[in-house]
């Protein structure tokens, strides 16, 4: 599995360049069309990435995220969930930018092959930012009855979150 | 708005913790440290982010989603039962679900919103189908988690993409959840 996933990334590039010129793509200009959009996501999360890791930088220093932890985390212990992990939480549903920028910090900060740095790295992988998506769908239409979207859309994020937490601990 | 609040109420927490545990001083060189650390983190993810959607576009127009787009269909046709005739508004949910696999958001939202547009009927009321898409979208389902790799790699991971199975693993009950949860509260929710 190790050796799949860590050549898995190159056989993609040169398989996808391949398949493209099978296909009679312009692969170059696909390639360089794409990477230009990919760097407009970049600038498009900058601003709120560094507003979340400036907010994160001071809720360590002060020790308020520490007090967070102390709060929340015999909770998510009981859920099998890293305290640690708290702050991605709470800003998931929210901010993509903010939440990559949380994660980020973590996995920095706890490096990326701990417990805790790939528990915030599954579920940055397998959620969304939810609150963002419903008001783009919901909002675009002028739909107000949102009915059961939202317990829905968080009982998937509850569960994504859960279960990251158990397959870093069954899978590692 | 939510945003600005959570930031209002994190900043001031900040700042009262800071005088409670006496690290008021450095508070604004956390600020600035913070702030430098966003340009390090965009910059380092910048090259490999342009690089994956690179390829992704590469393998948009080998036709990749149109492939997914087919795969998926019969299953489309049972999720959304009100639509499973409507050619349009399926092969619209198609193409968002299968750009959301290969993690194009780009496309995927647009297609989605697409899909949205054809199946609401203007009541101000979130159908049952509608309800679906806006839960499906909600959920992740991208197969190659690529940004959150990126930031792997550079905080200097042995594999960054070994993570892979623990994110399907825990997308797929995610989505299944979300699937869930939509049928059970659309019998009792009107």
């Amino acid at each position: 599995m190790e050796g799949f996933s860590a050549v898995l990334p190159v056989f993609i590039l040169v398989g996808g360049v391949l398949w493209g010129l099978f296909r009679r793509v312009n692969v170059y200009e696909a390639l360089t069309v794409g990477a230009a959009e990919g760097l407009r996501v970049v600038v498009r999360i900058f601003p709120s990435l560094l507003t979340m890791l400036v907010c994160i930088s001071l809720m360590r220093t002060s020790g308020f995220l520490e007090a967070v932890e102390g709060l929340l985390g015999p909770v998510l212990s009981r859920f099998g969930i890293p305290p640690e992990v708290a702050p991605l939480l709470l800003i998931r549903p929210i901010s993509g930018g903010g939440a990559l920028g949380v994660g980020a910090e973590l996995i920095a900060q706890y490096g990326p092959d701990s417990e805790v740095g790939r528990t915030a790295a599954v579920m940055l992988g397998s959620t969304e930012t939810t609150f963002y998506t419903i008001s783009v769908y919901f909002g675009g239409l002028g739909i107000h009855r949102t009915r059961y979207a939202v317990p829905a859309a968080l009982c998937a994020d509850a569960a994504g979150f859960l279960s990251a937490a158990w397959a870093v601990r069954v899978l590692f | 708005m939510a945003m600005t609040w959570i930031l209002a109420l994190y900043f001031s927490l900040s700042l009262l913790f800071g005088a409670l545990t006496g690290t008021l001083p450095e508070l604004s060189a956390a600020m600035t440290e913070g702030a430098a650390s966003a340009v390090t983190l965009a910059l380092s993810l910048a090259g490999i982010m342009s690089l994956w959607s690179g390829i992704l576009e590469v393998l948009r127009r080998a036709g990749a989603m149109d492939a997914l787009a087919r795969l998926l269909r019969p299953v489309l046709r049972r999720l959304y039962p009100a639509f499973a005739e409507n050619r349009q508004v399926l092969g619209d949910i198609s193409a968002n679900v299968s750009a959301n696999l290969l993690g194009l958001g780009n496309a995927a939202t647009p297609a989605g919103i697409r899909a949205a547009r054809g199946m609401y009927d203007g009541s101000g009321n979130a159908s049952d189908a509608l309800c679906m898409l806006v839960i499906c979208n909600t959920a992740s389902i991208q197969l190659l988690p690529t940004t959150v790799a990126a930031l792997r790699a550079d905080a200097g991971a042995a594999a960054p993409f070994d993570i892979l199975p623990a994110v399907w693993l825990s997308s797929g009950i995610s989505v299944l959840v979300g699937i869930l949860a939509a049928k059970l509260l659309s019998r009792i929710w009107r």
